[in-house]
């Protein structure tokens, strides 16, 4: 009788276990067809393309790469900060310049928020910009080409975080430090920090038709730490607003000494007024030293220019133009709503998620009730500026979208969950676990006044147990839900790369018919092209000697090449004569000491090999282009550095 | 005979839409070209559908031998052509008027048609010929020789109308817009024909 009570038990148990499998297996409680087919929501049949682009920074990757959604396919790596070997990006002739900087030459960047240009709220899908925290800059990427197009050096600031977010019309791009500095700076004690350092809000400037990238103004605010920062829209487009930390200025311990305020702030600057003020004349010109890099699509070269001054402004010079509000304790995230109305200001250490309203800010300044003063910044008042409190929503708010349907998305680190809750009445609606430690999130256009709320993925930093181990290491995770529905669903998980910080994303269509084919040759004005075979030489200048080389399937030309020394440097200018999609040549000579190029179709690269040992050495394509790609190959004969041996070069004879 | 003979005035004329659009188009679709790679062929010259379509064509030609697609000066027929499209829509025109005119009988209509077939029929027959040695006429070092299951070597020529297998390309070709134009053209001078006899016919009953 025991046993048959407790195997009743144990099958009953076992019966309760299968019944709440089924439901987990029912994602977001919803039952039938619809709930199973979560595997074809994200399946991309062979042939078909995805709905979306979405693009992730590479964190300390210092690049940006590609992906498709729904299906979590990465498309491409887009190498902007970092040095590349797969294209040659950076160990190029022409492109070395891009990652010129005042402190030298810097093969390596900290990639962190990219932002898609906008167009009255909308994003427009030109450009994709992204800053670099380490050595400040700013980095414009054409999404024509996907190719890095400009990088410019942000002087006076340190730690480029609250960047690189872009106004609704894209009139500014903005690179606000997160580490205050001395500015300029010099060698002074570390403890003196109070008072002394300052923290710059740059803002530059978009020119409209080419993108080209100048900063207009720095602004010089107290030294505190400017976090993350987001521009207003619609109602309070021709404001920005900025998160800040450490507003106790403390310079060691900040994990405690930066907590003891229970309120930061959020900065709020009116760049429409200081933009009037610098106009007419305001600011001052500060001597500055920061690099400026272009790349120009004809010469298919990158040109470097080092910059002398720059613009800065002393807030208190322009009244009316700065104030703070002030935020729960340590804020991270800082974002705005689609109508531009509601502030959201993640204290990352309260528990409650604040709303601040740019109705209410408004008319707290007018009737000048103002709390105090910071650096004879106005302060106003918490409760005159508050909209709003979402309650206990979870542990550890950061960062939120909008799905342009009333509602937010709020990650939360320390929970590791998305919370999705009601804009105006602050009630939760919908949480979701995320695996595992969430840092941001994106819907695409979510970061616009125009968001295209159908999906949301959450970029994890953590991945363990998730997929197959790759030892002590994992790429971290993001997670893609569908967020159509009044619940979240989680669809898919995939791998990216680097650490994806953030993320920008939008529909297909118009980036798809934008994207660019090939360089017309036509056009190539590179002044090392060699544009047919009859174009192709071999010219010594003193020790260094210039080939002028063009691939083609699936021959260079020429393909011998003799009369080399010791000692020389020899520059490989590699054209890639091919006017056909998607096919580009590689080339790398043996010994090299930097990388490969690869050249696109119609474009001009340029190697520097400089041969140490005589000898006859082989250079070769590195794509394979053709049935004949492995005969894509030539030799180039090194002598000793006092022999006579004459240049020549030939492709398909005998040398003479 | 007016009517017969305004019909022949305009089927004449349509010939000139050969000095625009082209008379024939080749299609070469692969896996690898999802959007086919194309040629037009007008009658002072060959053109490629899209901006560099003949510089792939060719550079894929290559590996089997082909001869690179001529230019407009390497074939005396892009300057014969356009002459004879020319002369023959004029002499179209001149036999119209002088039909309206009542100078000239309603047989010149045929007669112009069945030179103007003739004309054609040679110009396909000379095309034809250039197809075969486009595409038999291969380069001895070719870098791909393909033999058929007799041992001959592969012809790659395209076909001269319809739809061939080529390798890994599917070749489609098909007459293109001013061809259209002129075999509309041809047909109305045999409709003036048939016209302008109805009407004598009538007549002399
Ligand atoms: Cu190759």
């Amino acid at each position: 009788m025991k046993n048959i009570i407790t195997s009743s038990i144990a099958i009953l148990v076992i019966l309760i276990g299968f019944t709440s499998c089924n439901k987990g297996n029912n994602s977001g409680g919803k039952s039938g067809a619809l709930a199973s087919n979560v595997a074809e929501r994200v399946y991309v049949a062979p042939g078909e393309y995805d709905s979306h682009y979405a693009f992730l920074s590479g964190g300390y990757s210092g690049n940006v790469t590609v992906y498709g959604l729904p299906s979590g396919r990465m498309f491409k790596e887009i190498p902007v900060f970092s040095q590349f070997p797969t294209s040659g990006y950076g160990y190029s002739e022409e492109t070395k310049p891009m990652l010129n900087t005042s402190h030298g030459f810097i093969p390596w960047g900290d990639a962190h928020h990219p932002d898609i240009s906008q167009s009255k709220g909308e994003l427009d899908g030109r450009w994709l910009f992204i800053n670099e925290n380490n050595t400040p800059r700013i980095a414009r990427l054409s999404l024509t080409t996907f190719e890095t197009e400009e990088i410019i050096e942000v002087p006076n600031s340190a730690g480029n975080h609250s960047s690189s977010f872009v106004t609704e019309n894209t009139e500014y791009v903005v690179a606000g430090t997160r580490f205050s500095v001395p500015i300029p700076q010099r060698d002074m004690p570390i403890k003196d920090y109070k008072g002394n350092f300052q923290g710059a809000l740059s803002f530059i400037s978009v020119a409209p038709e080419t993108g080209n990238m100048d900063i207009k103004f720095q602004i010089l605010m107290p030294g505190f730490n400017y976090d993350l920062s987001h521009p207003g829209r619609g109602k309070s487009h021709g404001w920005f607003f900025f998160t800040t930390y450490n507003t106790e200025e403390a310079s060691t311990l900040l994990e405690v000494n930066a907590s003891q305020n229970d309120k930061d702030f959020i900065a709020a600057i009116n760049w429409k007024k200081i933009e009037d003020y610098v106009n007419n004349g305001g600011g001052t010109m500060m001597p500055a030293n920061y690099a400026h890099n272009v790349y120009d699509e004809e010469t298919h070269t990158a040109t470097s220019t080092m910059k002398k001054e720059v613009r800065v402004v002393n807030p208190i010079d322009v009244p009316g133009a700065v104030y703070f509000i002030p935020t729960p304790k340590s804020p991270h995230g800082c974002d705005v709503d689609p109508s531009g109305e509601y502030i959201v200001g993640n204290g990352k250490l309260s528990a409650n998620l604040t709303v601040h309203s740019f109705t209410k800010m408004l008319d707290a300044i007018e009737k000048e009730k103002f709390a105090g003063e910071a650096y004879g910044i106005p302060i106003l008042n918490f409760e005159d500026v508050l909209a709003g409190v979402v309650e206990q929503p979870g542990l550890g708010p950061l960062h939120t979208e909008f799905d342009g349907k009333g509602y937010a998305y709020t990650t939360f680190f320390i929970s590791s969950e998305v919370v999705k809750w009601k804009i105006g009445t602050w009630e939760v609606i919908d949480r979701k676990p995320t695996y595992y430690s969430v840092g941001h999130l994106t819907i695409p256009g979510g970061n616009s006044g125009k968001p295209q709320g159908k999906y949301m993925f959450a970029m994890n930093k953590i991945t363990k147990d998730r997929y197959l181990p790759t030892g002590p290491e994992m790429e971290h995770s993001a997670q893609l839900y569908d967020i159509s529905g009044d619940k979240m669903e989680l669809l898919l998980d995939f791998p990216t790369h680097g650490e994806p910080h953030y993320a920008a994303a939008m529909e297909a269509s118009i980036i798809k018919e934008q994207s660019q084919k090939i360089y017309k040759l036509a056009d190539n004005k590179h002044p090392y092209a060699a544009k047919s075979d009859a174009d192709t030489k071999v010219v010594r200048e003193g020790k260094e000697v210039h080939i002028y080389l063009t691939t083609i399937r699936s021959h260079f030309s020429p393909d011998n090449i003799e009369g080399i020394k010791v000692g020389d440097k020899v520059y490989f200018h590699v054209t890639n004569l091919e006017q056909d999609f998607d096919v580009p040549h590689g080339f790398a000579v043996i010994g090299q000491n930097n990388s490969e190029l690869l050249v696109m179709p119609g474009q001009t690269k340029t190697s520097v090999w400089e041969p140490k040992q005589v000898g006859v050495w082989p250079f070769y394509c590195t794509d394979f282009c053709s049935a004949l790609h492995q005969e894509m190959q030539g030799y180039i004969r090194v002598s000793a550095a006092n022999s006579d041996t004459p240049i020549k070069w030939s492709l398909g004879e005998d040398i003479e | 005979m007016k009517k017969a003979s305004i019909i022949m005035i305009i089927g004449s004329l349509l010939l000139l839409g050969l000095f625009k659009f082209p008379l024939w188009n080749i299609m070469l679709g692969a896996p690898q070209y999802p959007d086919p790679l194309g040629m037009n062929i007008y009658i002072d010259g060959i053109k490629g559908v899209s901006e560099f379509d003949l510089q792939n064509i060719d550079g894929l030609n290559h590996y089997i031998g082909m001869k690179t697609i001529p230019k407009a000066d390497e074939m005396w027929e892009f300057s014969m052509f356009p002459k004879v499209i020319f002369g023959m829509a004029l002499l179209g025109i001149i036999i119209g008027i002088l039909g309206f005119l009542d100078k000239v009988s309603y047989k010149y209509f045929l007669g112009w048609f069945i030179l103007m077939s003739v004309l054609g029929i040679l110009g396909m027959y000379d095309f034809n010929n250039w197809l075969v040695d486009y595409g038999g006429n291969l380069d001895p070092h070719a870098i791909i020789k393909v033999t058929n299951p007799d041992g001959s070597p592969m012809s790659y020529k395209p076909p001269l109308i319809g739809f061939k297998k080529l390798l890994n390309f599917d070749v489609t070709s098909l007459p293109h817009t001013g061809g259209y134009l002129m075999f509309v053209g041809m047909s109305l001078t045999l409709v003036a024909f048939w016209l302008g006899r109805k009407i004598s016919v009538k007549k002399t009953t």
